[in-house]
């Protein structure tokens, strides 16, 4: 400060130490600038990675969720020419020269199966006939096609075969996300919900989102001892037990499943044994029921909800307890006042992790589960190897995804994610 | 491309991704005992004549064709289809349409040749229930007994498909094999099979693959199961289980090779399944597995011994039901879905 003070007074202008301020002023900034571009290029490759791997998928699928241009590409005269069509009547000569012409079209393209599939999902059985008609509608020639239309099948005398067009012609529609919450659109516009035999998606979030909860309580019961002790033991003792945490850890959930899937089996070991000790005299329903869904799931995720709790107790300093216990709180009290509250941070990590792990699951339901066990993957799955219903698998994972969010929200309010420590 | 048609080939890449060689068809079947005989039958001579062959296995999921197809990005060069996918799939136009003149055939001598243009039949086979002849005293012997909880406790094994299972439930609720798809065609039959079904839900194990049932009966994790008969007949002969067919309302189908629309290895596919359908290696793969050949001049070379085990044995077929393919192929993917949720419930 003296010589900045002594400087100024020797020069009257001052600008010398005024200039010579900006330009370290300027150098820090670009190396500043340099840094953080140096800090960019090492952050770039994850953040594409994540951007192309993550969050452009999810993206895709929120859009194809949403997105269903099958109707509107492959029909475009008939559904431009049903906008003013009231809905009440069977669309006159105009729409089914439109009608014919699409047909045609499609068929030449072989696009009409794609037509009929769509449709299909609003009018069981109708692919066929949407196939046939195509192929009939190719070969007519002359009008008046709405007699020809209707004699080439029955369908185009049926106004939902209309309103199911129209419906479907809109590109964006909610159909899907409608279908994958039990409900649908009637012919009449309004939102209802799905005949019972086919209500089965609210269910299946429910069964989802409570076998997650389940397994993470279970987790959180068992691994929670497992880790104070993992925490408290001298280290020799803690290494060796820590292996046998971690050995399952590192083997593939496949390979437990399936290990799983052997143990529980009616003429498997447990079940032997159980009838061999006279505990049962028929063996229990062990596999492809919930029980064994459950067990294997709360197995393969132990290690997710423990790992993070021993963590957290391994930098809790055992002065703290003694402290406590020292200033008359009984073992319990000192416990569930002291004890308990450190490791809070952990068990939330565990659990959230565990949960949000647990949502997902596909396998090991499938493997071990019954029907009534599957989760929402595999109805994902099934979607989409089984039927082809891109825009229902699509929707289902959408919802999934939107009911994560809500619950890690709603956790956040609760919680806090701030709280929440791996380490 | 389509929306789907990205999604498609963004799964399809892995597959796609992988060199193949020139002359290297991919073939896909249903695994276990059937892809065994085929195995022995038709790739490995067809091989030692200098081509190569990967297989592949599925179970029977014509979406998985229809995704390559429709992503443009073909993997699979030779498909073995039921009736009902070789049909639905050849009016959406995922099949290539069978030009009979280059594969040499007369297709009149086929058995099932009338399923569709875009298949070649090769065998003959039934959907059967099946039961351990050791364990099972009286023995079942009708479809009503896999209904009966009370008479035959236990589990039963069944296909994790509304196919067959629809058409056994109505025959057990009294309709007859005239009536059977008169009922189905109608929402009402369909209600009334289900609800059949219903009686016995708790206690069925659902199959996926063909090997399954088999195992299941060994296991004693079922005490009957539905089955396709050359899979029982297999682990009789093979490894001398007790099994015992019921042949009670077997439900007779073939099964078609289909050449998925788009290969590049159209011409290879062809000279397949020239090969494939030839007499000698038809009547071959009988050594192996209780299937009736599909190519009749395959018949009189026959392996004698299998012929009290097809389903086309006279005695067999009394009380047979001939799969209405067509209804099959219209209400197939409805049903399947109604199924899954029926499932779910």
């Amino acid at each position: 400060m003296a010589s900045v003070a002594e400087a100024s007074s020797h020069s009257p202008g001052g600008g010398y130490i005024v200039s010579d301020a900006a330009r370290l002023k300027r150098q820090l900034r670009s190396a500043e600038r340099r840094g953080k571009l140096k800090a960019l290029g090492l952050v770039a490759p994850l953040f594409l990675f994540i951007v192309v791997s993550f969050i452009i998928p999810i993206v895709i699928l929120l859009k194809n969720a949403v997105y269903d241009p099958d109707i509107a590409d492959n029909m475009p005269a008939t559904v431009a020419a049903l906008q003013n069509w009231d809905g009440k009547e069977i669309p006159d000569e105009a729409i089914f020269a439109a009608l014919a012409a699409d047909l045609k079209a499609a068929h030449e393209n072989r696009k009409a199966p794609l037509i009929g599939k769509r449709l299909n999902y609003d009018i069981g059985g109708i692919r066929s006939k949407i196939i046939s008609s195509a192929r009939k509608a190719a070969a007519l020639t002359a009008p008046p096609y709405k007699e020809q239309m209707i004699a080439a099948d029955r369908i185009w005398d049926d106004r939902t075969t209309w309103a199911s067009i129209k419906k479907a012609g809109q590109k964006i529609t909610p159909f899907y996300i409608l279908k994958s919450v039990d409900l649908e659109r009637d012919p009449d516009g309004s939102i209802v919900k799905v005949p019972a035999n086919q209500a089965i998606y609210i269910d299946i979030l429910i069964r989802t989102i409570g076998i997650s909860l389940l397994v993470t309580v279970l987790t959180l019961i068992l691994g929670f001892p497992v880790a104070y002790v993992l925490a408290n033991l001298p280290p020799r003792t803690a290494n060796l037990l820590m292996i046998l945490v971690l050995l399952p850890f590192w083997t593939s959930l496949l390979v437990r499943t399936t290990a799983w899937f052997v143990l529980l089996q009616d003429n498997g070991p447990v079940n032997n044994l159980l009838m061999a000790t006279g505990v049962t005299d028929e063996p229990f329903r062990l596999i492809f029921s919930r029980f064994g869904t459950i067990v294997a799931m709360t197995h393969i995720q132990l290690p997710f909800t423990l790992l993070p709790i021993y963590s957290v107790m391994k930098g809790i300093s055992p002065s703290y307890l003694r402290a406590a216990r020292s200033l008359g709180g009984g073992p319990i009290y000192s416990f569930l006042r002291v004890y308990l509250p450190l490791t809070l941070p952990g068990i939330g990590a565990g659990c959230l992790l565990t949960f949000i792990l647990c949502l997902g699951y596909y396998i090991t339901p499938a493997l071990v589960g019954g029907p009534t066990d599957q989760m929402v993957s595999g109805f994902i799955a099934s979607a989409m190897n089984q039927e082809g219903n891109w825009g229902k698998a699509c929707a289902l994972g959408a919802v999934l995804l939107v009911a994560t969010m809500i619950l890690f929200f709603v956790y956040n309010r609760l919680v806090g994610i701030d709280k929440v420590k791996l380490g | 491309m389509k929306r789907s048609s990205w999604i498609a080939a963004g799964i399809l890449l892995v597959g796609g991704a992988t060199p193949v060689l020139a002359d290297d068809l991919t073939i896909v079947s249903w695994g276990g005992a059937y892809s065994e005989s085929q195995r022995k039958a038709y790739y490995e001579p067809y091989m030692k004549q200098g081509h190569k062959i990967t297989e592949e296995e599925y179970n029977g999921e014509i979406a998985k064709i229809r995704a390559m197809v429709e992503a443009n990005s073909v993997t699979w060069d030779v498909v073995d289809v039921d009736s009902q996918t070789a049909m639905a799939g050849c009016a959406e136009g995922i099949f290539e349409v069978i030009d009979w003149a280059k594969l040499g055939y007369d297709r009149a001598n086929f058995v099932g040749e009338t399923v569709s243009d875009c298949s070649v039949p090769t065998i003959v086979y039934s959907t059967v229930l099946a039961y351990d002849g050791s364990k099972m005293n009286p023995a079942p012997t009708t479809v009503n007994d896999l209904f009966d909880l009370a008479k035959f406790p236990g589990k039963r094994g069944l296909q994790k498909n509304p196919f067959v299972n629809l058409e056994w439930a109505l025959i057990a609720d009294g309709v007859s094999r005239e009536d059977l798809y008169k009922v189905m065609a109608t929402p009402e039959g369909i209600d009334r099979a289900f609800k059949k079904l219903d009686t016995i839900k708790s206690e069925v194990v659902w199959w996926e693959a063909g090997a399954q049932p088999p195992q299941m009966l060994a296991d004693g994790q079922v005490v009957i199961t539905s089955a396709w008969n050359g899979r029982i007949t297999g682990a009789v002969k093979k490894d001398n289980k007790p099994f015992k067919i019921m042949w009670d309302h077997q439900a007779f189908d073939w099964d078609l090779w289909g050449i998925p629309k788009g290969t590049p290895k159209l011409d290879q596919a062809y000279a397949f399944l020239k090969f494939a359908s030839s007499p000698p290696a038809q009547a071959d793969q009988t050594n192996y597995i209780a299937y009736g050949p599909a190519n009749k001049d395959a018949i009189p070379n026959v392996n004698k011994d299998v012929l009290p085990d097809l389903p086309t044995n006279p005695d067999n077929m009394s009380t047979a039901i001939i799969v209405d393919v067509q209804f099959w192929a219209d209400n197939g993917e409805q049903l399947r879905e109604r199924f899954n949720a029926w499932l779910a419930q």
